[in-house]
């Protein structure tokens, strides 16, 4: 029933290849999606951690404008927010006349800076919520020892909120790492944009989208185990007592 | 005029929206009873079943499960109607849209209620049944009263994510508020103005929705003292 030479023979295609490589980018299908995932979490995180310490701030301008993107940006479809920067952007005069228009006029750029703002919402409620949880004592003693409130941001209220928004941040990235499938309803082909171009060309649905879900299941458990590894490095601290 | 008068015919996408939405929940809420009941259930085979249905929904995501799902489906249907010289059924999107949709919350409320019922004492299911009662009248007179408490947050979460993942039903032909919002935009030349509109409804029904189910969840804590720190 499932016709495997199929599978077989499109596997290349789900890989990725430079030929059908979007503009800016180097590689279509799998290699895309990765693209596309790896570079909009690192953006998104860097942008994050600013966020955060924004968002716990006392300053109550700079919290309530980090409330209200984080709001917005969490509130709507990624999809809705995709578009309005791929479709709606062009609307602005001014926008295709500025020098940013040479990338924002592409999908790809489009697409990674849609995921980045979206994940970077998502992660900068993930470490607010963790650093307002940071137990006194850690900030006491930071103190205690004389040092400025940047030095005690850096060494000791960061690292220490990053290590235990682990296990949270490992549930957004899986789902960062499936949302990136919805890159291919504005042209690109990633690894669901691949499997509908087979689909569309064979008119057997089966085979592609078995194959892209066995994809993502990889991808998936592959992250999870990654993130158990880490958390297992860096949260080893908080693991129940074995002895 | 504002958006070329497409504003009221982006709303009616917004109630069929609404309409995939809450007819997709109710699908879920009985596939994640029906799901966590299989996972604490005596027999193995049934447990490995509502595993596995859970794994594979979650780790796939919504857009390929809905391509494949109704692409698929209309194949399976299409093919066992020729074998039985049948004339194929066209599927109405509406129905596919919600099953799908569905099917893919079933899983995340499998491992919500699973939780929420576990959470309830089990002493008290068991003092149920001792008084004679019916497996089926101690889960909803003993268990499912004190479980919604538990099941709420966890609830209300993906009541929020399905909510935005219903704006990928235009895909499968669905004619949505999405659906309304391209043709508007190609119509009116101000895609972002269009899609802005969609984006703060979509905002308008979180908000609700989060406001409405914050309540519920005090209602349900009633005389439960909350920690304070």
């Amino acid at each position: 029933m499932i016709d495997f030479n199929l599978i077989v023979e499109k596997l290349p295609a789900f890989l990725g290849g430079a030929d059908g490589a979007p503009m800016m980018s180097t590689s279509d299908g799998l290699q895309l999606t990765l693209e596309l995932l790896f570079l909009s979490l690192a953006c998104g995180l860097l942008l994050a951690v600013p966020l955060a310490l924004m968002r716990v701030s006392k300053n109550r301008v700079a919290s309530s404008l980090v409330w209200l993107y984080t709001y917005v940006f969490r509130g709507t479809p990624l999809l809705v927010q995709l578009f309005i920067i791929y479709y709606g952007l062009s609307q602005f005069d001014w926008v295709r006349d500025s020098w940013a228009w040479e990338y924002l006029r592409e999908a790809y750029a489009c697409a990674i800076l849609a995921f980045t703002l979206n994940t970077a919402a998502y992660t900068t409620e993930i470490i607010a919520g963790q650093i307002r949880n940071t137990h006194y004592g850690e900030i006491e003693a930071a103190k205690a020892m004389g040092m400025s409130k940047w030095l005690m941001m850096r060494r000791i209220v960061i690292p220490s909120a990053l290590r235990r928004a682990l296990p949270a941040y490992s549930n957004e990235v899986v789902m960062m790492m499936q949302s990136t499938s919805v890159a291919g309803l504005v042209t690109l082909a990633d690894l669901t944009g691949v499997a509908r171009r087979v689909f569309s060309d064979t008119y057997m649905p089966f085979e592609p989208f078995i194959t892209v879900a066995c994809f993502y299941l990889v991808l998936t458990f592959g992250f999870v185990w990654l993130f158990k590894l880490a958390e297992r490095r860096w949260l080893a601290y908080l693991a129940p007592r074995k002895h | 005029m504002f958006l070329q008068g497409y504003l009221p015919s982006i709303l009616e996408g917004t109630i069929l929206t609404l309409q995939v939405a809450v007819a997709s929940l109710a699908v879920s809420v009985v596939l994640g009873l029906i799901g966590a009941m299989f996972k604490m259930a005596p027999s193995k085979p049934l447990v490995w079943l509502a595993e596995l249905y859970s794994t594979l929904v979650r780790g796939v995501p919504d857009l390929v499960w809905m391509l494949l799902l109704f692409f698929g489906g209309q194949m399976l249907i299409n093919d066992f109607c020729t074998r039985m010289g049948w004339q194929a059924p066209e599927i109405n999107s509406f129905f596919a849209g919600v099953m799908t949709i569905g099917f893919i919350f079933g899983a995340y409320m499998t491992e919500t209620f699973r939780g929420a019922i576990m959470a309830v004492p089990k002493g008290q299911m068991e003092a149920g049944l001792a008084y004679g009662m019916s497996p089926l009248r101690v889960f909803l007179r003993i268990t499912f009263p004190q479980m919604v408490r538990f099941a709420l947050p966890s609830f209300s979460n993906n009541w929020l994510v399905l909510v935005k993942s219903t704006a990928l039903v235009s895909v499968i032909g669905l004619n949505d508020v999405m659906y309304r919002a391209d043709t508007a935009k190609s119509i009116t030349q101000e895609p972002f103005t269009v899609y802005a509109v969609v984006g703060l409804i979509f905002l308008a029904i979180t908000s609700v929705s989060d406001f409405a189910l914050k309540r519920l969840e005090k209602r349900y804590s009633l005389g439960v003292r909350e920690t304070e720190l």
